[in-house]
């Protein structure tokens, strides 16, 4: 690709060499927060006082993050995070693949089955991506209480489906617009309908889709804080509510080989799906951001 | 495919109306409905509900007495708002601009044939996958000056040196610069990266012939290709900035006092724990006048550009 000779001089391997070293720095910047946050979640409660970020435990332990999940204090109870954790998969799990489905078939109506109007549907939904949810907090918990559903699992669920769908709609509709129209409009004139063409024609190349917004809601959805804090209840609380009420609970001595733990905890499944699909999610966050 | 067809035999085919017809007309608008009544009740009516809220002087519970704009004359007579609102501006400011720098400059030195590339990039972008209430925490403990940062520089000898800007209410708006910008400047860097790579190398290499300096065909010739990018970035990252809840709560809980107050947390302060739903509901409406006046230029050249080509 690079057809120019590059010449070495001491001068070039200097620049090269400073280069480098830039990079480095900046990936501890990057780095050392999660790998003090690592060994502080290892360490005994007295190894934290006496020592500094940095030192390395001497006695590791995995007692804090035992702690953390099944005894730590989070407000009025002491029970860890553990069952906040699954909270949260409880309530992500039909959130993403509601808002998923929706979102596909979504883009598939608004790309493959236009009619008049439906771009001005499509703006009118995708607005629903920018609006500051403080302006729909207050509405929401009165709408949630007429429905029964205040403080519930499902409430949240629906929260998140729809909000969630403005985003999965906006992924769909940019990737079938790419997907060639010809195939369905042969399928049309053999007679295939509006769900057999979904299903044979669009549902078959959607893998790469379908991955990008199973990952950006699951992390949207895992992250969540706001809808959390002010729609559920002490036994519906996502992991992030309970995170932050263990660290702001204040029982004597404050242990924060504990609170790293439950960060720790917190922050695995997200972390998990990065390294496993980062390109994936990496698709999602630039999605609709860069036009081509 | 072997049999190629022409737009207007595809045209032709809906003559023959069958009810089946009819309704293969109707199922995408049945299919879309549910959506559009969704986003028309809770994004458009919640809205108008806030504003309408907000008229009001609601307290602990929504009520319907009209008191016209008084909620947003209080709360441009309220000191608290005030400091979130300038908190806004500077945190705002200095992360956008801190994260747009840092980030360009990383994408920048990453496309020069690196090695390691790939693990750098996953190095840099990896706490955008964390949850701001995990960073807030994280730093918390940083930051904390009597076993964080401070601590440790002094143990290693610095006895004099000072790092307390979480509990430094002159300061402690920095200390959520610094966390959010850890968090997002990865990204930035992933934006501009997709956006180098997105450059015709000819025209780099024409520059370089002609003896431009790398530094130079920078400056001139590549940045000015990214000014898409730079407009997104800058976008993407004032939305995150006015949406900032999570991250306050956990960092600094909006103090000492409320010096670290932002409009996302005044706002949920007073309408769920203070019982000023009025007031509460006016500083919604102000945050969403904020994003509308990010968001409308963003989309007018959005559309426009889409027009042209």
């Amino acid at each position: 690709m690079d057809n120019v000779i590059r010449r070495r001089t001491p001068g070039a391997r200097l620049a090269r060499a400073a280069l480098y070293a830039v990079l480095i720095v900046a990936a501890l910047f990057y780095l050392l927060p999660l790998v003090i946050m690592l060994l502080t979640s290892i360490k005994p409660l007295d190894e934290i006082g006496a020592g500094t970020l940095l030192a390395l435990p001497q006695h590791p332990t995995l007692a804090p993050w035992i702690t953390a999940w099944g005894e730590a204090c989070t407000g009025m109870r002491c029970e860890g995070v553990g069952g906040y954790f699954w909270n949260s998969f409880a309530i992500v799990i039909p959130a993403v693949a509601i808002s998923t489905v929706v979102g596909a078939l979504n883009g598939y109506a608004l790309t493959k089955w236009r009619f008049r109007g439906s771009e001005l549907v499509f703006a009118l939904m995708l607005f629903g991506c920018f609006i500051p949810f403080q302006v729909v907090l207050l509405p929401m918990a009165q709408t949630l209480g007429w429905l029964g559903l205040s403080s519930s699992r499902a409430g949240l669920v629906l929260v998140h489906v729809v909000f969630g769908i403005a985003f999965t709609t906006l992924f769909f509709r940019n990737f079938y617009v790419a997907v060639p129209s010809e195939l369905v409009s042969a399928a049309k004139l053999d007679g295939a309908g509006f769900f057999r063409i979904f299903w044979r024609i669009l549902l078959p190349v959607s893998a790469p889709i379908i991955v990008v917004s199973v990952i950006w809601q699951f992390t949207q959805i895992w992250n969540d804080f706001l809808f959390g804090v002010a729609f559920s209840a002490h036994d519906t609380q996502p992991v992030t509510v309970a995170l932050n009420n263990l660290v702001n609970t204040s029982t004597g001595v404050k242990e924060y080989n504990v609170n790293m733990a439950a960060a720790m905890i917190a922050a695995l499944p997200t972390l998990v799906v990065y390294v496993l699909a980062g390109k994936y999610f990496v698709r999602g966050l630039t999605a609709g951001s860069v036009k081509g | 495919m072997s049999t190629s067809l022409s737009p207007a035999r595809a045209a032709r085919a809906p003559a023959k109306r069958s009810a089946l017809g009819t309704l293969s007309d109707w199922l995408p608008r049945l299919v879309l409905a549910p959506s559009i009544a969704v986003s028309l009740f809770f994004v458009y009516g919640f809205m108008i509900w806030t504003f309408v809220l907000s008229l009001t002087n609601s307290r602990m519970l929504p009520s319907y007495d009209f008191v016209g704009f008084a909620q947003y004359a209080q709360l441009m007579a309220n000191d608290r708002w005030w400091v979130a609102a300038s908190n806004l501006v500077v945190f705002g400011g200095l992360f956008v601009g801190i994260c747009l720098v840092l980030g360009a400059g990383l994408a920048i030195l990453l496309d020069q044939r690196i090695r390691q590339e790939g693990s750098l990039r996953t190095i840099y972008l990896y706490p955008m996958a964390l949850s701001f209430i995990v960073t807030g925490v994280v730093w918390k403990w940083l930051l904390n000056p009597s076993l964080g940062l401070q601590a440790m520089v002094r143990g290693w000898g610095f006895e004099s040196f000072t790092f307390d800007w979480l509990v430094n209410p002159d300061m402690a708006v920095y200390t959520l610069v610094i966390a959010a910008v850890w968090q997002a400047s990865g990204f930035v860097m992933a934006l501009f990266l997709a956006g180098l790579r997105g450059i015709d190398d000819s025209i780099i290499k024409a520059a370089q012939l002609d003896g431009a300096s790398l530094p130079r065909i920078y400056a001139r010739v590549v940045m000015p290709c990214l000014r898409p990018v730079v407009f997104s970035a800058v976008m993407i990252l004032s939305h995150i900035a006015i949406k900032s809840f999570d991250l306050v709560v956990a960092l600094t809980g909006g103090g000492p006092g409320y010096a670290s107050d932002l409009p996302a947390t005044f706002m949920y302060t007073h309408a769920f724990t203070r019982a000023q739903i009025g007031l509460g509901s006016a500083s919604a409406m102000l945050m969403l006048g904020g994003v509308l006046a990010i968001l409308i230029p963003y989309l007018y050249s959005e559309l426009r550009s889409r027009r042209h080509g």
